[in-house]
C-alpha cells in the first residue's frame, strides 16, 4: 500500500515541492539570521536565538526572503496594482512578452528559411551549416546590451532591438531541427513522389513539410524558451524602459530582494506558460495528422 | 581551359576588392559610386566560386577532403570583406559597427587586458561552475535511475527549469556569494545541472535490457555493470549535455558579471566599454569569448570522437 503511493507521480512531486519549501525556510532562517546577528554585534547589543528567529522572517531587505514574503510581494505587484501602473509586474511581463513573441516569430521564420535553403542547395549547406553551428558556441547573449545601445543610438528603440536578440537565440534550434525534419520523409513516399513526376515545389509542400512538423514543434519549444531568455537579458541595460529584466536589475541595484524574486517567479511562469501553449498546439496539430507517431 | 579562366577572374575580383578596401580612402563609395559595381561583381564571383568548390568536394576525389573545409572559410572571409568594404566605403561611424580590421587591431593591442578578463571569467568562474554543475547533475542522475520516487519528482522539475530563464538568478547569487567569481560559478552550476541531469538519466535508461541480462549472467558486480555497460551506453547523452553546457556556462558567466563584479572580467569589460562607446574593445572581447566558446566546444567534440569511436553516430561518418 505504502510503496504504491510512493511510486505515484503526484506524491513525488508534492513531496519535492514541500522539501523545497522547507529548505527555503531553513535557508532564509540561517542566512537572514547571520545578517541579524551581525547587525546586533555591530551595535554591541546582546541577543538571543529566539530574538533572531522571530526577526528572521520580517527583516527588511532580507538576504533570502521567505516564500510567504515573496507571495505577498507578488500579490502587491500583480493584484493590488492596476495593469497600466509602472509598478505592476503584469505591465512589465507584457513588455517582455511583446519582444519575446516578435523575436520568436522572426527567429522561427529565419530558421525555417535557412533550413529550406540548406536542404535544397548544396552550396548553402556546405558554406552555411558550419557557421550556423559555430554561431551558437559564441556567447551572443553577451552582446545583447550592445545591440540595444547601438540601435538606440540610431533611434531604433523599444521592441525591435530586444526582438533581434530573441531572434538570434531562437533561430538555431529551428534551423537544425528543420534541416533534419525536411530530410526525414519516408523513402517510400519520396519514390512515390518521383513516380508521380512531382516538382521540387510539390515534393516540398505535399511531403517534406509534413515530415518536418514533429521536428519543428520539438524545436519551437526550445526556441521560445531561448527567446524569453534573450528578451530578459536584452532588457538589462535599458533600465528605465521596463520589462522583467529591468525589474531584476533595479531590484539588484537597490537591494530589493523581494522584487527580484517576484520578477523571477513571474518570468518562470511566463516561460512555462509559453512552452505549455506550444505543446498544446503541437498536440492538436499532430493528433489531427495521425498522432505523435515519430518525434 | 575556359573554366580556369573563369575561376581566375573570380579570384582576381576578390583580390581587387581586397586591395580597394586596404588602399582607398574612407568613404570611397560616397565619392565614386561606380565602385559599387565591383562590390556586386564580387558577390557574384563569391557565389560562383562557392558553387564550383561545392561541386569539386561532391566529386569524391582525392582533393575533396582538402576542399571541404575551404568552403566555409572562403564564405566567412568574403563576408568579412563585404562587411569591411561597406563600413569603410560609406564611412559608417565606428560606434555603430567597427570594421573587422579595427576589431583585430583592438585584440592585438589589448592582449594583457583581454587575458586578465579571460582568466577571471573563463579560467575561474566558467571552469569551476561547469565542472561542479555537470558533475552534480551526473551524480544525481545515478541516484535517480535507481529510485522511481526521485525520478518522478526531479524530471518534471528539470523540464520546468529548462523552460525558465535561469540567468535571472544572477543578481541573487551575486548577493549571496559576493562580487567575485564564486557567484558566477554558482549561476553556472544551477544552469548546467539540469541539462546534465536530464541527459544522463535518458542515457542510463537507454541501456539495453539484453545488456543488463548479460551482465547479470556474468554475475558482474555493481561497479562492473556501471563501468562496462551503463557508462559507455550513456556517454553519447552525457557528451550532448557537456557540449550544451559549455555554451551555457560562458553565457551565464558573462551575463552574471553585468550584475556586479570586481574591475576585471569579460562581462565587466563589455558593459564598461559600451558605456565609453569604445566599440572596438567590446567586439574584441566578444571575439575572445567566441574563440573560447568554439574551442571548448571543439575540444569536447574531439574528446567525444576519441571516446565514442564505437558508436554508430560517429562510426557511420557523414551519411547524407
Amino acid at each position: 500500500m505504502i510503496t504504491k503511493i510512493i511510486q505515484k507521480k503526484w506524491f513525488a512531486l508534492v513531496s519535492l515541492v514541500l522539501a523545497i519549501l522547507a529548505l527555503w525556510y531553513a535557508a532564509a532562517l540561517v542566512m537572514n539570521g547571520r545578517q541579524i546577528i551581525n547587525h546586533f554585534e555591530r551595535k554591541h547589543q546582546t541577543w538571543t536565538y529566539s530574538q533572531v528567529i522571530s526577526q528572521a522572517y520580517t527583516v527588511k531587505r532580507p538576504m533570502v526572503p521567505a516564500p510567504h514574503q515573496v507571495a505577498i510581494e507578488l500579490k502587491k505587484s500583480i493584484i493590488d496594482k492596476s495593469i497600466t501602473s509602472k509598478r505592476s509586474l503584469i505591465y512589465h511581463a507584457q513588455i517582455t512578452l511583446n519582444s519575446t513573441l516578435l523575436g520568436f516569430a522572426l527567429g522561427t521564420l529565419l530558421g525555417i528559411l535557412l533550413a529550406v535553403g540548406i536542404v535544397h542547395n548544396k552550396t548553402l549547406e556546405s558554406s552555411l551549416m558550419p557557421w550556423v553551428i559555430a554561431s551558437q558556441t559564441i556567447p551572443i547573449l553577451a552582446i545583447a546590451p550592445i545591440i540595444v545601445v547601438v540601435l538606440g543610438a540610431v533611434n531604433i528603440t523599444g521592441v525591435i532591438p530586444k526582438a533581434i536578440i530573441s531572434m538570434y537565440l531562437s533561430f538555431f534550434p529551428v534551423t537544425i531541427a528543420m534541416a533534419k525534419g525536411l530530410r526525414a520523409s519516408d523513402t517510400l513516399h519520396e519514390e512515390l513522389m518521383f513516380t508521380y513526376n512531382a516538382s521540387a515545389k510539390q515534393i516540398f509542400w505535399k511531403l517534406r513539410w509534413y515530415s518536418a512538423q514533429p521536428y519543428l514543434f520539438a524545436s519551437l519549444k526550445v526556441a521560445i524558451a531561448a527567446a524569453l531568455v534573450g528578451a530578459i537579458v536584452a532588457e538589462l541595460p535599458t533600465g528605465a524602459q521596463g520589462g522583467l529584466g529591468s525589474r531584476l536589475l533595479s531590484g539588484s541595484y537597490y537591494g530589493q530582494t523581494e522584487q527580484i524574486w517576484a520578477a523571477l517567479i513571474v518570468s518562470a511562469l511566463l516561460g512555462s506558460i509559453l512552452v505549455w501553449l506550444i505543446s498544446l498546439i503541437e498536440k492538436r496539430l499532430l493528433t489531427r495528422r495521425g498522432g505523435l507517431s515519430h518525434a | 581551359m575556359l573554366n580556369i579562366i573563369k575561376l581566375t577572374t573570380y579570384v582576381g575580383l576578390i583580390l581587387l576588392q581586397l586591395i580597394l578596401v586596404m588602399k582607398a580612402e574612407v568613404g570611397f563609395y560616397q565619392q565614386t559610386s561606380a565602385l559599387l559595381f565591383i562590390w556586386f561583381a564580387v558577390i557574384f564571383a563569391v557565389t560562383q566560386l562557392l558553387n564550383e568548390l561545392t561541386r569539386i568536394s561532391e566529386a569524391m576525389t582525392q582533393q575533396a577532403k582538402w576542399v571541404k573545409p575551404l568552403i566555409p572559410a572562403l564564405f566567412a572571409f568574403c563576408l568579412l570583406l563585404i562587411w569591411e568594404s561597406i563600413i569603410k566605403g560609406f564611412a559608417v561611424s565606428p560606434v555603430l559597427l567597427p570594421t573587422p580590421s579595427d576589431i583585430l587591431f583592438a585584440v592585438f593591442n589589448n592582449i594583457p587586458t583581454l587575458w586578465a578578463d579571460f582568466q577571471q571569467t573563463y579560467l575561474k568562474a566558467v571552469l569551476a561552475g561547469f565542472f561542479l554543475g555537470s558533475l552534480s547533475g551526473f551524480i544525481v542522475a545515478q541516484w535517480a535511475v535507481k529510485s522511481v520516487f526521485l525520478r518522478n519528482g526531479l524530471l518534471p522539475l528539470g523540464n520546468f527549469m529548462s523552460a525558465i530563464p535561469i540567468v535571472g538568478i544572477a543578481p541573487i547569487m551575486v548577493m549571496w556569494f559576493g562580487f567575485d567569481w564564486q557567484s558566477k560559478a554558482a549561476v553556472i552550476v544551477v544552469m548546467t545541472f539540469f541539462p546534465m541531469f536530464i541527459n544522463t538519466l535518458a542515457g542510463l535508461q537507454s541501456v539495453d535490457a539484453i545488456h543488463r541480462d548479460l551482465m547479470h549472467t556474468y554475475a558482474a558486480k555493481k561497479s562492473q555493470i556501471f563501468l562496462k555497460s551503463q557508462l559507455p551506453q550513456s556517454l553519447p547523452f552525457v557528451f550532448n549535455a557537456l557540449k550544451l553546457n559549455s555554451t551555457l556556462a560562458l553565457i551565464g558567466a558573462i551575463v552574471a558579471e553585468f550584475f556586479g563584479t570586481p574591475i576585471v572580467g569579460m562581462g565587466f569589460r563589455i558593459s564598461t566599454e559600451v558605456g565609453r562607446m569604445n566599440m572596438d574593445m567590446v567586439w574584441a572581447t566578444i571575439v575572445v569569448a567566441a574563440i573560447a566558446g568554439s574551442l571548448s566546444y571543439g575540444a569536447l567534440a574531439l574528446l567525444e570522437k576519441s571516446l565514442l569511436f564505437w558508436h554508430p553516430s560517429i562510426r557511420s561518418g557523414n551519411k547524407r
